[in-house]
């Protein structure tokens, strides 16, 4: 209950963050309702509210087990390939409540794509790994086809590096290169959001650093999710944070505010490293 | 000056005795040495045994011995031809019905069913694993060879009986016994032994690399037949070949429903012999030293070569896969 007050007051104050900072306000791309969220018997997350602006940055920090991860899997309901769990509340997305039944994960998957921990190439060819995604919801020409993979590669900067072995298999490239990879998969289908679960952490900091450029370029198309452990991630990627502890959304605010005056007590022991 | 502080260690060390454990060692490395050379010892042994043994069928009949389908013991003449074709013809309609069917109860048990469903269910294909071969053969004989000779056999004949090329074959008599009650039970056979493999090799795909795909927007089979399959080619591959393998030894339930008859033909339903069903019912009448026994010994010896070239022909079939894919 505290938590959907709270979050209110934070939408009100954002407005005036943004007012300050003469941005223009954007319009919400997700919108998460009184969400609760059960793995079976245990309650992974206590009524979240949360907006997520259009083409920016939602940075989720928390330590572990604090149920960033699992909001994420609800935004593209990736929970649904498990039975026993279970999702209440509402997730608005284009005017609709993607937790309704009856609604099609396929097309939903397309619209809200997803990055993991690891590097996932599939066990297929650089080529075949970015077409794969676009040929399940697409009929396109060859030379098409060819265009849209080399514009993915281009944007996550790969093309270069790849396009002379485009056919061999994806599973030969480096860490950094899979993970570029993999979110060139996700934007080559054209989603509207982009949910990234830990991006980095498997990666060296130089591949860290890219794929960090790389989500300033995206968010001026995407509207982008990430799940980090990383503070320092949080605050150079994300225009606002918000903070879990134990299934609940303790504070979302502008990263800016978020890291010098933050409201909550715990919000501010977590930054600074006193616990997590 | 911490090592200084830190050198009596060594000293005290000595009296350790941990010592024995110095001396265990090479002997536990021995000891595993000799399991594995044994291995090899083993098989040595057979192959030995098998040629030495065929040696003399090789010997009398020369090259013919392979292309001959004579099985005549009175006449003294003898051929590999026939349990050879009745081998391979007989584990090749197995598979044809067994990978299917296998694959598709494989994928419903990883990808599909309820937990609950998939935990009962894949027990019980554990299970059928699990049953000695000579029930299947008992229950072939009282139960799938009277269906076959009055039910199978009849409406294939009326359905394919006239049509020029497939007349053939299901010509012959209504026996019940024969090529395709065997590979009927052989199939029954390897399927759960096909799909215990192939299950286990869905399931241990990491589940990250199976949520991407889902994360694309993909369908449950596309999941399957675009990531899943290529990522576990090889270890289906392996469920095949081990299948294949099963059913190319198999005896005793073969032997039950085959029909014991040295013929090549065309038709499916006609009497036949394995290599394996042929050794298991000729082997007893056989006096040592015969012509008989040296070419039943031969047989096992083409039975093993067969078996080997197939292992040999999948792992080429596996490499020449992974490079196409470029690993």
């Amino acid at each position: 209950m505290s938590v959907e007050v709270q979050t209110e007051t934070v939408a009100a104050e954002q407005t005036v963050t943004v007012a300050e900072t003469e941005k223009d306000a954007r319009p919400i791309a997700l919108q998460v309702r009184d969400l609760n969220f059960y793995y079976g018997k245990s309650h992974a997350l206590h009524d979240i509210s949360l907006n997520f602006p259009e083409r920016s940055v939602t940075g989720m920090i928390g330590p572990s087990g604090c149920g960033k991860s699992t909001l994420l899997r609800v935004l593209n309901r990736m929970y649904d390939l498990y039975p026993g769990q279970k999702a209440t509340g509402e997730v608005i997305f284009d005017g609709q409540n993607i937790l309704a039944t009856g609604v099609d994960l396929n097309v939903l998957r397309s619209r809200i794509g997803m990055v993991f921990q690891k590097p996932t190439p599939f066990p297929m060819s650089i080529y075949d790994n970015i077409a794969f995604g676009i040929r399940l919801h697409e009929r396109v020409s060859r030379s098409e086809m060819d265009g849209r993979v080399e514009d993915a590669l281009r944007r996550v900067a790969l093309w270069s590096e790849v396009q002379d072995r485009l056919s061999s298999s994806a599973t030969a490239m480096s860490g950094g290169q899979q993970q570029r990879l993999c979110i060139a998969r996700t934007i080559a289908v054209r989603p509207e959001v982009i949910l990234l679960d830990e991006p980095t952490s498997a990666l060296d900091p130089v591949s860290t650093a890219r794929i960090e450029e790389l989500l300033d370029e995206l968010k001026t198309e995407f509207t982008i999710a990430i799940v980090t452990h990383n503070m320092q991630q949080a605050a150079r990627c994300a225009d606002q944070v918000a903070f879990f502890y134990m299934g609940k959304l303790i504070e979302v605010d502008s990263t800016a505010r978020m890291f010098t005056t933050p409201r909550e007590q715990q919000t501010q022991d977590y930054i600074t490293g006193r616990f997590g | 000056m911490e090592i200084s502080a830190r050198q009596p260690l060594p000293a005290t060390k000595k009296n350790h005795p941990a010592g024995g454990v110095r001396t265990a060692d090479p002997f536990f490395r021995m000891l595993v040495m000799a399991t594995g050379i044994g291995v090899l010892v083993v098989l040595g042994a057979i192959i030995g045994v098998m040629a030495v043994g065929g040696w003399k069928a090789f010997a009398v009949f020369g090259p013919e011995f392979l292309i001959s389908a004579v099985w005549n013991p009175v006449t003294q003449h003898f051929g590999a031809a026939a349990p050879v074709f009745g081998t391979i013809v007989s584990s090749a309609m197995a598979l044809v019905v067994a990978v299917p069917l296998a694959f598709g109860t494989a994928f419903w048990l990883a990808a599909l069913a309820p937990p609950a469903a998939a935990a009962f269910i894949g027990m019980a294909v554990q299970l059928l694993a699990a049953v000695p071969s000579i029930i299947f053969g008992m229950w072939g004989f009282f139960v799938v060879v009277p269906l076959v000779a009055h039910y199978v056999q009849p409406t294939a004949r009326h359905l394919f009986g006239h049509v020029p090329g497939l007349s053939a074959l299901v010509a012959g008599a209504p026996f019940g016994t024969g090529l395709f009650t065997a590979s009927l039970i052989l199939a029954i056979m390897i399927t759960p032994s096909i799909t215990a493999v192939m299950r286990d090799v869905f399931v241990s795909m990491p589940t990250v690399l199976r949520e991407s795909a889902y994360g694309l927007g993909a369908t449950r089979w596309e999941v399957m037949r675009n990531v899943v399959l290529p990522w576990s080619r090889q270890g289906v591959i392996g469920a095949v070949v081990l299948g294949m393998g099963r059913a190319m030894g198999e005896t005793m339930a073969v032997t039950f429903v085959i029909g014991d008859s040295n013929h090549i033909g065309w038709s499916l339903f006609a009497p036949a012999n394995t290599i394996a069903s042929l050794i298991a019912l000729e082997f007893p009448e056989s006096a040592a030293g015969s012509l008989k026994l040296a070419s039943l010994m031969a047989l096992g010896a083409i039975l093993m070569a067969i078996s080997f070239l197939t292992l040999w022909f999948s792992r080429w079939l596996l490499a020449r896969g992974q490079k196409a894919a470029g690993d």
